[in-house]
């Protein structure tokens, strides 16, 4: 089984990530995600590993990116407004194919907003806050157990897909303390490396096996050439020619979306079936409360432990015949993609915009509401 | 002993380069790879543990040209990048290629906590006061009056001396060279591969088609002989002084924080 300890959603984060193998962390403090960076400069020395106190977040998430091409598993964390500074960094990690970790303890905003308050108004800087077209891999932990466990989880599609993963948390669950097994039997995922000392003429090449190459790592001999630029299969600039930015985007994309129900089913979901008309949708910490209303009314309730990729079909399977209530600390961010996969006319959003989660009583208000 | 010839260490199938014609980028990068040719004849670097890292812009994309581990990354951030790989492994020789705007302007943050933690690598700042791939705006060396896209009427603000500035904040090896200097320009990146910490070369080198061209100096020679006549290696009235400004010795970084790790895993303090 593994050690008990009663921890913080932050502290079991920073174990999480060390149980995965995670030897780098790159950081500037920000409220409320700050405990994680403290429990790993204590933590990292101890596994041999390096914590550095970056000048920026800017340059925390581009250290991350340089340690993940020297070999090490490397992660960051942050909030809203160091998540908003990261995003030109998120898109370089995801056009390079660079496995690593961004942490995100969501607060209120915009803006500097509610330091010490919760949100989930960054569902949609996870996915679209950079530039271009692509894919990452967002989960979203409801307890601090799943801060542990979803952070494992993080690293271990990281490195299978080589995209950044970030742990889309919030300020209620980054802060409470639970009760929560440290598990020893963790399973990570090692990257697949190509074989050391070998020059490696195309390491992008336009179709690998299920779309993710090997990763050529620093110091190994292979003698690649990185950009973030579009480039050709050995990795050169080709930014002139649309067929290659084509080809390239697509693949990087669909490495991910082709995976999307599989990653849903490995990370897990609950999906708690009652004979009702209403189904419930809720996330991260607002999940609580929600769970709670759910069982109180008697009523369906699913709970997506990963926020991105969305899968449309596994949405419809679920919830078709419903009346589906998002509810989420925002005014309507992750409602938008159930919006699309279901009937828009039976989705109905509850949403606050932060501060904290809406009470059990105003879920069940609501939702008398929709039943008539 | 191997022998290295420089001309292996050029990624032919990416000529031609993309450089303007009398670029001094290419003096910087024959001087880069030769010394790099030589270090690794001599064994005393080994060709698959050297990495090379740049930021965006002209200079920036000299590493793409070395058959070695590049990583080409965002405007301003080698530095960032550089950090994470040589802490995470001390064994890569780190060499960081960059220009004016991405050391000086927006990535002059880093560059100073770069230089102030000493961090274990070699910059090369392709000095030629200008962004040369945007089409000529003023940067943070523009001199007073220059001209450029964005100064039509000659630059009002005072430009950066990047020397000062990183020995300002703690960096233990810096030199001034410029194009028309190449063999000191070669000396001194194999004097600065061979210093542990953080190694400033400031570069000034001639940008015919973006800065010359505005300023009266449209022939690359007549850029290079600009360089060559208003800079000295002693202290002299109204000329840039280059040569070696500051050769000392700091512990670098990554020592001590592997010293720290050390000292946390066994209880005793390394050496």
């Amino acid at each position: 089984m593994g050690k008990v300890d009663f921890l913080q959603g932050n502290e079991a984060c920073a174990e999480g990530a060390i149980a995965a193998g995670c030897r780098f962390f790159a950081g500037y403090p920000i409220t409320p995600s700050t405990e994680i960076a403290e429990r790993m400069s204590a933590r990292l020395p101890e596994v041999g590993g390096v914590y550095v106190q970056m000048e920026d977040e800017i340059a925390s998430l581009a250290a991350v990116i340089g340690a993940s091409w020297a070999g090490v598993k490397a992660m960051t964390a942050t909030a809203g407004p160091g998540f908003s500074l990261m995003q030109e960094h998120m898109g370089y990690a995801v056009m390079a194919e660079t496995p690593c970790v961004i942490v995100n303890v969501q607060r209120g905003g915009p803006s500097t907003g509610q330091p010490t308050k919760a949100s989930q108004s960054d569902v949609m800087q996870a996915r679209w806050g950079s530039h271009g077209d692509y894919e990452i891999v967002a989960l979203s932990p409801s307890t601090v157990q799943e801060m542990y466990d979803l952070t494992i989880e993080c690293f271990n599609w990281s490195e299978r897909l080589r995209v950044p993963a970030v742990l889309l948390t919030d300020e209620v669950v980054g802060h409470m303390r639970e009760r929560v097994v440290l598990r020893d039997d963790v399973e990570t995922v090692e990257r697949e490396l190509p074989p050391e000392g070998e020059e490696i003429e195309k390491p992008f090449p336009m179709e690998p096996d299920d779309l993710v190459p090997p990763m050529p790592v620093f110091g190994r001999g292979h003698r690649v050439h990185v950009t973030g630029l579009t480039h050709d299969e050995r990795g050169y600039p080709a930014t002139d020619d649309p067929e290659v930015h084509r080809k390239l985007v697509m693949r990087l994309c669909n490495k991910v979306r082709k995976r999307a129900r599989e990653i849903h089913e490995e990370v897990g979901y609950d999906f708690e079936e009652r004979e009702s008309d209403v189904a419930l949708v809720a996330y991260g910490g607002c999940a609580r409360t929600v769970i709670e209303a759910a069982e109180e009314l008697g009523v369906t309730v699913f709970r997506p432990k990963v926020v991105h990729p969305f899968d449309p079909d596994m949405i419809r399977d679920l919830l078709d015949g419903y009346e589906v209530l998002v509810v989420e600390m925002n005014l309507g961010q992750y409602v938008e993609m159930v919006e699309r996969a279901l009937d828009r006319e039976c989705v109905h959003l509850l949403g606050y915009p932060g501060g904290y989660p809406p009470t059990p009583e105003r879920v069940i208000r609501e939702v008398k509401k929709l039943s008539g | 002993m191997t022998v290295v010839d420089w001309k292996e260490l050029v990624r032919w199938d990416r000529m031609p380069h993309i450089l303007c014609p009398g670029c001094g980028n290419g003096t910087i990068l024959n001087a880069l790879v030769r010394v790099l040719a030589e270090k690794f004849e001599e064994g005393e670097l080994d060709p698959d543990k050297t990495v090379l890292v740049s930021g965006i812009g002209c200079s920036s994309r000299l590493p793409g040209y070395v058959k070695l581990d590049s990583l080409h990354t965002t405007h301003g951030r080698p530095l960032a990048f550089a950090t994470g790989i040589k802490l995470a492994n001390p064994d890569l020789e780190v060499i960081v290629i960059t220009g004016d705007g991405d050391a000086a302007a927006i990535g002059g943050n880093h560059l100073i906590h770069a230089a102030r933690r000493n961090l274990d690598v070699t910059v090369i700042c392709a000095n030629n006061y200008i962004y040369g791939m945007t089409g000529g705006q003023v940067s943070p060396t523009t001199p007073r009056g220059a001209k450029s896209t964005t100064t039509p009427y000659g630059n009002p603000e005072p430009p950066f001396d990047l020397c000062e500035l990183v020995m300002g904040a703690g960096a233990p090896h810096v030199e001034r060279w410029t194009t028309a200097h190449p063999a000191q320009l070669k000396a001194a990146i194999a004097r600065a591969l061979e210093r542990e910490g953080f190694s400033f070369i400031d570069v000034l080198c001639q940008c015919p088609t973006n800065y010359g061209r505005r300023n009266d100096m449209r022939d690359p020679r007549e850029m290079v002989e600009w360089l060559r006549e208003n800079t000295s290696t002693r202290e002299e009235e109204g000329k840039i002084r280059i040569g070696i400004l500051r050769d000392e010795e700091r512990e670098p970084f990554h020592k001590r924080m592997y010293d720290m790790i050390e000292e946390v895993r066994t209880g005793e303090e390394g050496d």
